[in-house]
């Protein structure tokens, strides 16, 4: 074989243009392939590493997945809150640790606000289980103090001392100020590629004061109570939205989830970060089998496209082959030969599409996780992705013997006089 | 062994599959180590059949074919390539060349695939070398792509790589009906003080009685093949 490689290079070379071309379209329909797989781990990774470090997501009864998603991701509504009650008697329960309560509903530009306590700043783990670090500033402590994700911080551009205001309600235009009780900027968290750089944080008396005022979302007509005087109420919280919590031993998960669910004044449920995950993950496998499938027939139309090119040179190298033939190359020199350029050309494109997919990572990382908080990261290829490259060589050079075995029947018909 | 022929055909019978006519039957030829050797056929007289009946790469119906007293017959068709490269270097009418390879690369393309023309080689290059040299071909173009030479420069090529690591026979089919009358004769000139001087016997083949001047031995098709006399 190594007498045929120099001969299969120069050949291939001699053809470059057109195989230069099914080179591109089998390294394009590669790095679809990876670029999907490096997106669907990323977007795993991302969720799980939203999340690392915290045992049970307590809430309201409803469903396991939509808690999650909200509590963790700021995504979508909660249906419905537990008491403040329950979540103080969560807290004293002797399997503790430590509890981050959590409410949401408010936004600033877009951006979700969270009521919590400093709990969050000590307990609150992201990635491999890396505790929040400030960027610039400190916890909250103060009543109208608020400490920003990095996202927030950089995209509106705001610095510790800065002052803003709280818009009642998610979403997005149109909502209701608390203009009346602006905010100061005490912390900007460092980033953590999950939904925390995303979001505002504020007390949870905070939250208490900025709806003294208010009722059913609307300010109360005539009633204004200034931030000076909402000190003069009881700003004790009445509910939270969810509860995150951390045990003493992970091994009482399930007992504790058992003890979450009996719990008797009202109707809540303990979710598995995890579990919940795989949920979503089962959710959305028809979705993934979709665009796996896609861009498996993207590669099989790549190497559909380069067995027609070869095929098709093959009548143009018949002479080619038949000079090989009268000089002592055998029907399975040619053969080799063959299966050789359409196996050559599929390991080149998937180490174009390899690299063109490590480019394309490097070069929108930054875009992908500013717009969608999602990152993207360099990795080797690890085994899924090997596999995918594998399968990807395999059919290659399957589809290679197809050409292969074509120049083989010709040259033995032709011998050294190819009839044309 | 020294008393082997170097080619030997005995009682053939060559028939195309679906062919009732055998196109080829020839009672007897027999060549000698180092014989110049012209043998004259118009197309369609069966020379391309019996050279590559020769060749082993179409097999005879009946009777034998021997080169150096080997019977290519109970060869295997691995067998049979291997021996061919290793002992016959083949010339045809045109487009001898691979043309993604240079000049060089063309000459050494035996080498590649046969250990015994390296061996009787020595060291190829300068074997190529010295074979271009004597074919009046210029070192300026070794190393150009074989396409960008003259018709009769690739001939000349065609024969450099026929007679590198010096096989015992070498078969040229109109090697020069792509030549104006002046080359020809050049060219069989060179070819014919080549193959003397590495003691190669000479098979060529061609139409055209002009070019037998000179080879002390002459055969023609129409009297060595009885299935032609026939159909004539």
């Amino acid at each position: 074989m190594t007498h045929l490689l120099p001969l299969a290079l120069k050949s291939a070379w001699n053809r470059r243009y057109s195989l230069g071309l099914t080179l591109l379209a089998v390294a394009l329909s590669v790095t679809l392939l990876l670029g999907i797989e490096r997106l669907r781990q990323d977007a795993r990774d991302g969720f799980a590493q939203a999340v690392s470090g915290t045992d049970l997501v307590v809430g309201a009864r409803g469903s396991a997945l939509q808690l999650l998603l909200y509590a963790v991701f700021r995504m979508g509504e909660a249906s419905q809150n537990m008491s403040w009650d329950s979540a103080r008697a969560l807290a004293a329960h002797p399997a503790v640790a430590w509890t981050i309560p959590i409410s949401l509903g408010d936004s600033h530009r877009g951006y979700p606000v969270l009521g919590t306590t400093s709990a969050y700043f000590e307990h609150f783990r992201h990635g491999d289980r890396q505790p929040l670090a400030f960027a610039a500033g400190r916890p909250f402590a103060g009543l109208f103090e608020v400490v920003l994700g990095a996202e927030v911080a950089r995209k509106l551009g705001y610095r510790a001392g800065d002052r803003l205001t709280l818009s009642h309600g998610m979403g997005g235009e149109g909502l209701a100020e608390h203009g009346d009780k602006p905010f100061s900027v005490v912390g900007i968290l460092a980033p953590t590629g999950t939904p925390v750089d995303r979001s505002l944080h504020i007390g949870l008396q905070a939250l208490e004061a900025i709806h003294l005022d208010w009722q059913g979302g609307a300010p109360i007509p005539g009633l204004v109570i200034p931030p000076e005087l909402v000190k003069k109420f009881d700003l004790t919280p009445k509910s939270v939205t969810a509860v995150l919590v951390g045990l003493k031993s992970r091994a009482a998960v399930f007992a504790m989830q058992r003890h979450v669910a009996d719990y008797r004044d009202e109707p809540l449920m303990a979710v598995l970060p995890g579990v919940a995950l795989s949920q979503l993950w089962e959710l959305l496998a028809v979705a993934e089998q979709v665009l796996r499938a896609v861009s498996a027939l993207a590669v099989a139309a790549g190497l559909a496209g380069l067995v027609a090119v070869v095929l098709a040179s093959l009548d143009q190298r018949r002479r080619e082959l038949a000079i090989l033939r009268a000089n002592g190359a055998r029907p399975r020199d040619i053969f080799l030969l063959l299966a050789l350029e359409g196996g050559a050309v599929t390991l080149a494109g998937a180490l174009l599409g390899l690299a063109l997919k490590s480019a394309l990572v490097l070069a929108l990382a930054p875009w992908v996780q500013a717009e969608f908080g999602l990152v993207l990261r360099l990795a080797w290829p690890g085994g899924e992705e090997l596999y995918a490259l594998g399968l990807v060589l395999l059919a290659g050079l399957l589809a290679s013997l197809l050409p292969g075995w074509r120049a083989y029947r010709l040259s033995l018909a032709d011998g050294m006089t190819p009839r044309l | 062994m020294t008393t082997a022929p170097l080619l030997l055909l005995e009682d053939l019978e060559f028939r195309w599959p679906g062919q009732a006519e055998a196109c080829l039957d020839i009672p007897r030829l027999r060549l000698e180590t180092g014989e110049q050797v012209f043998l004259h056929g118009a197309s369609g007289s069966g020379k391309s059949t019996l050279l590559n009946l020769v060749a082993g790469v179409l097999a005879p119906m009946r009777g034998r074919v021997e080169v150096l007293g080997r019977r290519l017959g109970a060869l295997s068709s691995a067998d049979r390539d291997r021996f061919r490269v290793d002992h016959v270097g083949l010339i045809f009418q045109q487009f001898n060349l691979i043309p993604y390879l240079s000049v060089l690369d063309n000459v050494l393309l035996p080498c590649r695939f046969s250990r015994r023309r390296r061996e009787r080689a020595g060291d190829a290059r300068a074997a190529a070398a010295t074979l271009l040299r004597h074919l009046d071909l210029a070192e300026a173009l070794w190393r150009r792509p074989a396409t960008q030479l003259s018709v009769g420069q690739q001939q000349r090529v065609a024969a450099a790589r026929a007679l590198i690591g010096r096989p015992e026979l070498l078969i040229a089919d109109e090697p020069t009906s792509a030549l104006d009358a002046a080359r020809q004769e050049a060219f069989l000139e060179l070819l014919r003080r080549e193959c003397a001087e590495s003691g190669a016997a000479l098979l060529f083949v061609s139409h055209d009685h002009r070019l037998e001047q000179g080879f002390p031995r002459r055969l023609a098709m129409a009297e060595l093949n009885r299935a032609a006399a026939e159909a004539a």
